[in-house]
């Protein structure tokens, strides 16, 4: 068993020698400051004074701090929060849509008995091999589905994705005692009772895993806006923070009365840096609080499923 | 003289029955094509039928009369995106880019899980194993604002902070020189992926039977003597799989990464362009269907030739990690 979980089962040859152990746990240390810091550094340029920070820069120990940033955000919060709207809700049915669609089609090429698995196998595994790239695709969702400023347009290119097909039909073929199905059709059973009362209960790490890789997907991507949606309304969290980037006045939600405000007094100055840090924090919070909680069944379904690559 | 033999005939169903094979087919099976149809239907519209569309990198595409009705220009696409320096830039960056990351993945991922494997403490393992892991879940927009915050020219750690350490009082202006490029990207690269691989090589180390390594022991074997010998060897099968299925998609650059981070500075394009921006750049931003299309062909078939073949080799190492 490979399990990462249970400490006990970490098997060494012999314990390394004190030294080399301090060595590597220094060295650890040094790696997980590298990877806490930057995000360490976002939080506290966010909750810095505007000035200061343009002053002395980016600083994990700003010389005064301020809450201004957070406060822009709070008052116009009309966008961000719409933004998340979309997010959440692209992610949640995006996820839910694409699991169903998923195992309803892995589930009949997993079953031994069906002759002609094999075709559709390959139907599925040929788009991995093959993709036509993104000028076939641009054209067919805005010329031919006319999706363009829709939301489905975020949703629909990542429902089906072959590689997560594979990993749950290897899962229901090996998993998923046959013996099992064929006593359910004794007991006359049909299939969509078996797939929904057996097949689907039994497959839960299997869904969890991939329902977290989808819900990744739909979360973090930008992508799929940028490209198609070009209204300010539909687009979700990651591309707002990526235009906030870009120019800052896209955060605001009237940009028109902003320009009035500087028109008429120009020395108004968002306080863009401290605010953009900010954006960010709202982009990744939720991520960093649900990260422990999920992490482990992460790297469950990444090392004990045939997720490889 | 033989006999010609006549062919067995089809033996005669018995009496009192019928064949009903294929009504009895579509009864046992009918639900299954029910259940994969909205798959296949989603699958219809978003690769295979834009895969016919492929053919408008062969087209002058005039799009008042429509792509069906544009001129046919044969190859003449194709020779002017390879006339100019930019395929053979593309080519180069992205092919270099992956291959840099593909060895880093390597290096790195095996290093860290050796050494999680080797330290005592199975609670300070955990603990960096999670914070190792992070990065992998952030956007691309995220690093790029993390990235941000290091190379900002005004304001940045680096020019503000860590350079003046070192004595050095001018700002680099990162986002415009092109020549730091191929030393951050990989080094962002490595930071948000090597979580996966870590974990990856990490589990197959740990399925290693202790009894290997007793008996090592035993004979005398360091602990170095034992990790090229024992640990490596043994773990050859995943390295090879993890490190063809890259391989197989060094045509395939990262989008996020090198749009993204770089935050699609033009005057970085020529150590960041790589076949996707370029493909990107060429049809979204600049309309030149013709130019971007052909790139987009290009990328497919080479791409697909090579993850055909890379997958073939993977079938004759291990089959159950391939696609076929």
């Amino acid at each position: 068993m490979t399990s990462l979980q249970a400490g006990r089962k970490w098997r060494k040859a012999d314990e390394i020698s004190p030294g080399a152990d301090i060595l590597i746990n220094v060295f650890f240390w040094f790696y997980t400051a590298i990877c806490a810091l930057p995000l360490l550094l976002v939080l506290m340029v966010s909750f810095s004074d505007e000035k200061t920070v343009l002053l002395e820069g980016y600083s994990l120990f700003p010389s005064k701090l301020s809450l201004s940033a957070y406060d822009f955000l709070l008052r116009d919060w009309l966008n961000v929060v719409r933004s998340y709207g979309i997010s959440i809700f692209v992610t949640a049915v995006g996820t839910v849509v694409s699991l169903a669609l998923m195992a309803m089609f892995a589930y009949p090429i997993s079953r031994r008995d069906f002759k002609h698995r094999g075709i559709f196998s390959f139907i599925m595994v040929f788009t991995i091999l093959y993709n036509a790239g993104l000028v076939p695709f641009y054209i067919m969702y805005t010329q031919v589905l006319h999706l363009q400023n829709s939301i489905l347009a975020l949703m629909i290119p990542y429902l089906v994705q072959a590689f997560f097909v594979l990993v749950m039909r290897t899962f229901f073929a090996n998993s998923v005692p046959y013996e099992l199905l064929e006593s359910a059709k004794i007991d006359g059973a049909g299939e969509w009772r078996i797939f929904g009362q057996i097949v689907l209960p039994l497959s839960l790490p299997v869904l969890a895993s991939v329902g977290l890789l989808c819900t990744l997907n739909y979360w973090n991507d930008w992508f799929l806006s940028m490209l198609f949606i070009n209204d300010n309304i539909h687009i979700n969290i990651q591309y707002r923070m990526y235009k906030a980037l870009q120019d800052i006045q896209f955060l605001s939600s009237n940009a028109s009365a902003y320009s009035a405000i500087l028109a008429q007094n120009p020395n108004f100055q968002l306080p863009s840096e401290t605010v953009r840090m900010a954006m960010a924090v709202v982009g990744i919070g939720p991520i960093v609080f649900a990260y422990p909680f999920f992490q482990r069944y992460f790297i469950q379904g990444l090392t004990v499923g045939a997720v490889k690559g | 003289m033989e006999q010609a033999v006549r062919p067995a005939q089809p033996a005669l169903p018995e009496p009192g029955t019928r064949p009903r094979q294929n009504i009895g087919y579509w009864r046992k099976y009918g639900v299954f094509y029910l259940m994969m149809a909205p798959a296949l239907i989603v699958l219809l519209f978003n690769n295979y039928l834009p895969m016919l569309g492929s053919v408008i990198a062969f087209k002058n595409v005039n799009y008042q009369v429509g792509i069906l009705r544009s001129p046919w220009i044969g190859w003449d696409n194709f020779d002017y995106l390879f006339r100019t320096t930019d395929a053979w830039k593309i080519t180069r960056n992205t092919i270099l880019y992956n291959a840099v990351f593909i060895a880093l993945n390597l290096i790195v991922g095996v290093a860290f899980a050796l050494m999680f494997q080797a330290m005592r403490s199975r609670r300070m393992a955990k603990l960096h194993q999670t914070m190792m892991f992070l990065p992998y879940f952030l956007s691309w927009v995220i690093i790029t604002y993390l990235v941000y915050g290091f190379l900002n020219p005004d304001i940045g750690v680096l020019n503000k902070t860590v350079l003046p350490w070192f004595g050095v009082k001018e700002p680099v202006f990162w986002y415009t020189d092109p020549k730091w490029w191929p030393i951050i990207l990989p080094i962002v690269n490595t930071w948000k992926g090597i979580g996966y691989y870590a974990v990856f090589y990490l589990a197959a180390i740990v399925g290693i039977d202790r009894e290997y390594y007793e008996a090592a022991t035993i004979d005398g074997a360091s602990r170095w003597r034992q990790i090229r010998s024992i640990t490596i060897p043994l773990i050859r099968p995943v390295i090879i799989v993890l490190t063809l299925l890259q391989i197989g998609r060094i045509f395939y650059a990262d989008f996020g990464l090198f749009y993204q981070v770089t935050r699609n500075s033009g005057s970085l394009y020529d150590t960041t362009l790589v076949i996707d921006t370029y493909v990107y750049q060429g049809f979204i931003v600049t309309g030149d269907v013709g130019m971007s299309s052909a790139a987009g062909l290009y990328q497919a078939v080479v791409g697909f030739i090579l993850v055909f073949v890379s997958n073939l080799i993977i079938r004759r190492i291990s089959r159950d990690d391939a696609l076929f």
